[in-house]
């Protein structure tokens, strides 16, 4: 409803078109919350506007505008294509967008296309750098092969409604047995879906291509579109699936505590900073998979905090990570004495990840716990969970260890400009408002009419 | 408003300090704010216990049925009064110890820590206590790693490691509670409503999951293993706020929010943790007789003393609950102390390793009369704190009605006192008398910011071991109140 691919061809100005094309979107998506409908088109049950979804897009399109004045520059550094980066940033968005409001299958089927189309080109936008190109050739295969699984288990599901529905409604109601072609197409869903949001075990592509793309990408491919593929998760298993919990509830449990697993251990044997992020960004989905288990109010609000608390801090950490030399955990020693306030910040985020409380993370892992405990089931996954959660200290107190308390020469490509470090702050403190307040984001749920 | 001052001035002082760019200036900086801490505590403290100044009670998260809450009861105003008295000891004992790099650093997060510590002691909320609980380790984390010695960065991550564990598995049970509670609240109230709903199959694995965290931090074996690293690389302020406070969490933890809200589980458990608490005092007084690094002696000796206090706990009488509160606050003095003689010893003479020293009686008189104070109420000998508090535990161990080991508890844990005796003694004879060598000639003897602080320690030492009645007083009504919760069949 409300994105536009930006094509502007003047190069000085792309940037800051594309900041207020950003800020235009977060505002116009502010006032649809509110009430205010700048335009209204007849969408006929296809999408469906409530506050979950446009929360949803909210926190996408006000990540991807930190992402870009924080990193903006990098992007120009990668390649001459500067118009079609931000172009195809916005196409991505476009589906982004689609994903949170879907109302209908078609529409998710038809979002998840538009997002991962552009970013199969973003990962390969290093046309010179042999992994990027690996990268891209890898995701786009192991993409077009989730996609196909994806339209099969939409088919089934269409055989299977009484009346031949794509609306996600009418999917579960008025069934009185379960049908195992609906089972099976319900499956086949999942599997897709957990393919793009890397839960294992279909997360083997992920950090070869979060570790060969450009880094500014991988940063908006693991939080925007990650979480944003969340969110349709969410709302395709509530809404379409969730009369039936108890039948697929034990798959989601199983592909959690695995993608828990893997991730969290994999991430503690790797050397480079980059990759680590890959496989916690692997753990992190791990945990959001948890309020896709519970399916409460709670879960719901849990992984908007989620979303928000994870992009913000990932984004963040990514946006350091761009300026220094060395991508290895040896390459931050002794950052915080050539740098304190990037190593202050770059603190608070790596916190905020282990879920350390007055930080978002914390009570973003609060409401995943939660959720699940009040479901009164699966409390092994819970201490599981729990134990991975502490796994996962190790590795980004290593990151801290490097650059407090060991001696090293830690450089960044470039001085950090003022800007650059004023934004880091504002992220920092947005972190730790959401460690104390989360209701300052929470009560947007409670305050526009809550349509689930 | 008192208990908010009390959080909130470290608070707001110790990041305030992160912009003193000057080590000496944060140095006076944060003895400043602590003894203004001090002030409000003893204040506090001079009120009629039915003032409203004594709870603060705010909006905070009310979805979650949480609420900034936090009050003096008798329980949480001994331990706010310790942590306000040892700070301030803290820094003024350290007061020459030079930190490397950005110093202002180092005093900055002591204060954080003390607002962390602060934090848990008062609040009276579930969630907001373990928002502190776990605040309180963060600064502490960093102090060992910056500025501890050379194995820190292993070893504190050790000590984090446990502790993070301990209190996720904690957070778990917390939540579980939380959502059985009839009003969704984490008020510590609807938490002590609990203790007859929960079920007793459910008490039995609730029990666990609560006490592995405040196990791990009192230590209590075999959960223990990261203390004596800890205690010796960090630098030696953090040790004391570790040994003397930090370890108080895990006693308070049981005493406030686990034994009142699970009384079935504790009531059950007690004789395997009790058990578990002999063992851990025979061995670490075993461990200690043999240690030759006086950090690491009374590392050990903090082991077996809280190992008596936790095994107290668990006989839920109204003498060793009693004798469990007002040893808090003793083996916190008189830690405090023994660590200061270690660090004197130790900035002198360069060696913590007691087979080097000897004859320090003959070059520091003041020191070895100040030392063998603290270490004859550390064992516990009449006339002072630690003999009033150990003789109300062991009263309270044997004529407990929850054990029917009562007996075999009291003599095995009596054996310990002995034993104490032994390395205490010893580690005295050794370190004190004999003939100097060449390291201890150049010892001199303390000077006037040492000597008052260990007169200070000295004082309460002697003041609590004639007239303890002021703190039994203090305490004697939360120790009713806190029985009267763990016997569930009421």
């Amino acid at each position: 409803m409300m994105f536009s691919g930006i094509v502007t061809q003047s190069k000085t100005v792309i940037r800051n078109v594309a900041v207020l094309g950003l800020a235009l979107l977060l505002i116009g998506n502010y006032a649809d919350m509110t009430g205010h409908h700048l335009l209204v088109i007849e969408v006929h049950k296809m999408l469906f506007f409530d506050s979950f979804g446009l929360l949803g897009n909210s926190i996408a399109f006000a990540s991807t505008l930190l992402l870009v004045l924080l990193s903006g520059r990098d992007m120009e550094k990668i390649g001459h294509n500067l118009a079609e980066y931000y172009a195809l940033i916005f196409f991505v968005l476009c589906g982004v967008s689609l994903v949170t409001t879907f109302n209908s299958l078609l529409m998710l089927f038809l979002g998840i296309e538009i997002l991962s189309i552009p970013l199969y080109i973003l990962t390969g936008s290093d046309k010179k750098n042999l992994k990027s190109n690996e990268a891209a050739l890898k995701y786009f295969l192991m993409g077009a092969f989730s996609t196909g699984l994806m339209l099969l288990g939409i088919a089934f599901l269409y055989g299977a409604s009484a009346t031949g529905t794509f609306i996600i409604d009418d999917l579960w109601t008025a069934k009185p047995a379960v049908s195992p072609l609906l089972m099976s197409g319900l499956l086949l869903l999942l599997v897709s879906i957990a393919f793009k949001v890397s839960a294992a075990p279909f997360h083997f592509w992920t950090p070869d291509v979060y570790d060969g793309a450009p880094t500014v990408f991988t940063s908006f491919m693991a939080t925007i579109v990650k979480v944003s593929i969340f969110i349709g998760f969410v709302r395709l298993f509530d809404e379409g699936f969730g009369a039936g919990a108890a039948q697929w509830q034990i798959f989601v449990a199983i592909i959690a505590a695995a993608t828990l697993f893997i991730g969290n251990i994999t991430a503690v044997f790797q050397q480079s900073v980059k990759r680590m992020l890959a496989y916690s960004s692997i753990a992190q989905a791990g945990f959001m998979l948890l309020a896709l288990l519970a399916l409460t109010r709670v879960a719901k609000e849990g992984i908007i905090l989620y979303a928000a608390a994870y992009s913000l801090a990932t984004i963040g950490i990514f946006a350091i990570l761009i300026r220094m030399k060395d991508y290895t955990f040896e390459g931050f020693n002794g950052l915080a004495k050539q740098q304190p306030l990037l190593a202050a910040t770059c603190t608070i985020f790596l916190l905020s990840l282990a879920g350390i409380p007055l930080t978002g993370g914390f009570f973003a892992k609060y409401y995943m716990l939660a959720a699940v405990v009040s479901t009164g089931k699966f409390m092994w996954l819970v201490v599981f969970a729990v134990l991975c959660a502490a796994v996962s200290a190790y590795y980004y107190f290593r990151v801290i260890q490097a650059m407090y308390f060991k001696e090293g020469d830690a450089a960044t490509e470039t001085a950090p400009s003022a800007g650059f470090k004023g934004l880091l702050v504002l992220l920092a403190a947005l972190v730790l408002v959401l460690g104390v307040f989360p209701q300052a984001l929470l009560n947007q749920l409670y305050a526009f009419i809550y349509t689930w | 408003m008192i208990p908010v001052l009390l959080i909130v001035i470290p608070l707001v002082t110790g990041l305030a300090g992160f912009f003193e760019k000057s080590g000496r200036r944060a140095r006076s900086w944060s003895l400043l704010s602590s003894l203004l801490t001090l002030a409000v505590s003893l204040w506090g403290l001079s009120l009629d216990k039915s003032s409203g100044l004594l709870h603060a009670d705010v909006e905070w998260l009310p979805e979650l049925g949480s609420r900034f809450a936090v009050g003096l009861d008798g329980l949480s105003t001994i331990l706010s009064l310790l942590t306000a008295i040892c700070f301030p000891l803290i820094f003024i004992a350290t007061w020459r110890d030079e930190y490397r790099g950005r110093s202002w650093n180092f005093y900055a997060l002591m204060l954080l820590s003390q607002a962390g510590l602060m934090g848990v002691f008062l609040a009276t909320d579930a969630l907001l206590f373990y928002f502190f609980w776990e605040l309180a380790l963060i600064p502490v984390y960093f102090l060992c790693s910056q500025w501890g010695g050379e194995k820190r960065i292993a070893v504190t991550f050790k000590f984090f490691v446990y502790t993070f564990v301990g209190s996720l598995l904690m957070l778990i049970g917390l939540i579980w509670i939380y959502w059985h509670t009839p009003d969704h609240s984490f008020a510590m109230q609807s938490f002590y409503a609990m203790r007859a709903k929960i079920p007793a199959k459910d008490q039995m694995w609730l029990f666990w999951i609560l006490f592995i965290a405040f196990a791990i931090k009192m230590p209590i074996w075999p959960l223990h293993t990261w203390q004596p690293d800890t205690y010796e690389q960090a630098p030696t302020a953090t040790t004391m706020v570790l040994s003397a406070l930090m370890v108080k969490m895990g006693l308070f933890g049981v005493i406030r929010w686990l034994a009142p809200v699970v009384p079935a589980g504790t009531w059950a458990w007690g004789d395997t943790v009790s058990a578990g608490c002999i063992i851990g005092m025979i061995y670490a007084s075993l461990v200690a007789i043999r240690q030759d690094d006086l950090k690491r002696l009374i590392a050990y000796s903090s082991i077996a003393h809280v190992g008596l206090m936790c095994l107290a706990i668990f006989a839920t009488t109204s003498i060793g609950m009693q004798g469990v509160m007002i040893q808090l606050f003793n083996h916190g003095i008189n830690i405090l102390g023994m660590w200061i003689v270690v660090d004197l010893i130790e900035r002198q003479t360069g060696t913590r390793k007691i087979s080097q020293l000897g004859g320090l009686a003959q070059k520091a008189p003041g020191l070895a009369i100040l030392l063998v104070v603290v270490a004859l109420a550390n064992i516990a000998l009449p006339l002072t704190n630690g003999f009033v508090g150990e003789f109300l535990l062991f009263s309270g161990v044997f004529t407990s009605k929850a054990t029917q080991y009562n007996v075999v508890f009291t003599v095995v844990a009596g054996l310990t006192t002995i034993l104490s005796a032994v390395y205490t003694l010893n580690m005295i004879r050794r370190v004190f008398f004999g003939s100097t060598n060449a390291l201890t000639d150049r010892v001199t003897d303390i000077r006037v910011n040492e000597k008052i602080v260990l007169a200070v320690i000295v004082m309460i030492i002697v003041f609590v071991g004639v007239y303890p009645k002021p703190v039994l007083d203090l305490t004697k009504e939360t120790a009713e109140f806190i029985l009267g919760k763990m016997n569930y069949k009421l």
